[in-house]
């Protein structure tokens, strides 16, 4: 089993903060939908965002490998990015972007474009691989098949907003925190840090590490729930 | 409806996969009985999404997409799947480690009534199950670190509040509580701590040794 922490190069920390696929973004206005309420969201939409769905959407019915290797262009240099974040030497980073995105063909049945973005559900996909592969621990997953399950009275306010609306907000928000929220996030989520892991790093007290986490998250649902 | 839920910081990390085995039990367990952390989760999941859009692309070999291409055809490909397990009191992601009901659990008394069955996880931390017969307590305790208490049956009160099925307690080393069950059932909960409980008074010495922290 290797150790992904060892290392704990952070040299990727605050040198692209507003590096933001700049060139994919295009301020224009929502078009307006007609179940949509009279909420007026003015927000980036990301042309590129909606076309990554679709061929994920488009893989899953089509099984067709242009499109695959379309996502992998996007997706595997990205992850290969993110993974060597976190002090993964490039060759494993390279081998665990490969697997992912094999993971993305076998489950893409599975993928909702309703529920979440490419990019989030890729995450997703990621995370749990580099767990597989770096944490001698399981991960205990929410199923949302789980015969157990209580379901939203009503719908909830916060699943609402279209997708691309939230990814806006996520974006916003987190160029919005302070320096020492988003470090702390990044580390978390980029470097898949924990508490105290990240307390140990920065030489912080844990206290300190779950507050800034706390009020990243408070900014988050704030935002989101301002456009609601 | 659940009313108590995990503190923010607990369910970003949870998101992140950077949360430890023993912890993330308790929150995917919670979130069967809780959609507004199912909400929020979906949300901080997008942070993750974003964040991985944001990074530079950094060029793979020129043979990866090749050699990636050539994986997909062996692939099988998996389908959402259907779970007809049987409805019971423990959600899913806790089947895996005590099994489909609460009459699978092998108890051990603790003393008081009290019953614990510990379970196996491999971060370090506690988990354990806590079986407090209706309208009995568990010794008041202090904590050295965090504690987390996802109520599976029954209740228990304390003074934080009630708290019932689905309901996560998350409370810090600065507490101490003493947490009584409600009348009815008895209370089953899952119960998560980073390092020993401290009880006070006579009891507890007695009862910690078997508490086996
Ligand atoms: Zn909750």
């Amino acid at each position: 089993m290797e150790q992904a922490h060892t290392t704990h190069n952070v040299g990727f920390l605050g040198q692209k903060e507003n590096n933001v696929i700049a060139g994919l973004l295009i301020g224009v206005e929502r078009p307006a939908r007609d179940e949509e309420k009279s909420k007026k969201v003015v927000t980036n939409i990301s042309l590129e965002r909606i076309k990554l769905n679709n061929l994920l959407v488009e893989l899953a019915s089509k099984r067709d490998k242009e499109v695959f290797s379309e996502l992998f262009s996007y997706f595997a240099p990205r992850l290969k990015s993110m993974l060597m974040g976190t002090g993964t030497d490039p060759e494993t980073a390279e081998e665990v972007a490969q697997e992912a995105m094999i993971s993305v063909w076998r489950k893409c049945e599975m993928y909702d474009s309703k529920k979440a973005s490419a990019s989030t559900w890729i995450f997703t996909i990621a995370r749990n691989l580099r767990i597989d592969r770096f944490r001698r621990e399981k991960r205990p997953e929410f199923d949302p098949n789980d015969p157990s399950l209580v379901p939203a009275a009503e719908p909830m306010a916060d699943d609402q907003l279209a997708l691309n609306d939230r990814k806006a907000v996520v974006e916003t928000a987190l160029n919005e925190l302070p320096d020492e929220q988003r470090e702390v996030v990044k580390l978390s989520f980029v470097a898949g840090l924990s508490h105290q892991e990240i307390a140990d790093q920065l030489s912080l007290p844990l206290g300190t590490v779950k507050s800034r986490l706390r009020l990243s998250f408070e900014k988050l649902r704030t935002s989101l729930r301002s456009q609601i | 409806m659940t009313f108590h839920h995990p503190q923010e910081d607990i369910l970003m990390s949870y998101t992140a996969g950077a949360l430890g085995e023993s912890w993330s039990l308790a929150v995917a367990s919670h979130m069967t009985f809780c959609p507004e952390c199912r909400s929020s989760v979906a949300l901080v999941e997008e942070l993750g999404g974003f964040l991985l859009e944001e990074h530079d692309p950094v060029p793979l070999s020129e043979l990866a997409l090749t050699v990636a291409q050539e994986q997909l055809d062996l692939q099988a490909v998996e389908q959402v799947a259907i779970n007809s397990a049987v409805v019971s009191s423990i959600p899913v992601p806790l089947r895996d480690y005590i099994g489909d009901t609460v009459d699978e659990v092998k108890w051990q008394s603790i003393g008081g009534g009290v019953y614990q069955h510990l379970i196996s996880t491999q971060d370090g931390d506690q988990a354990r199950l806590l079986q407090i017969p209706a309208g009995k307590s568990v010794p008041e305790h202090g904590h050295g670190g965090r504690e987390l208490t996802l109520v599976l049956s029954g209740s228990f009160s304390d003074e934080n509040g009630e708290f019932v099925a689905g309901d996560i307690e998350d409370v810090s080393e600065e507490v101490t509580h003493q947490p009584l069950a409600g009348t009815g059932d008895n209370c089953i909960c899952l119960v998560v701590t980073d390092s020993a409980l401290k009880f006070k008074g006579l009891i507890p010495r007695f009862v910690q040794p078997f508490i086996s922290i």
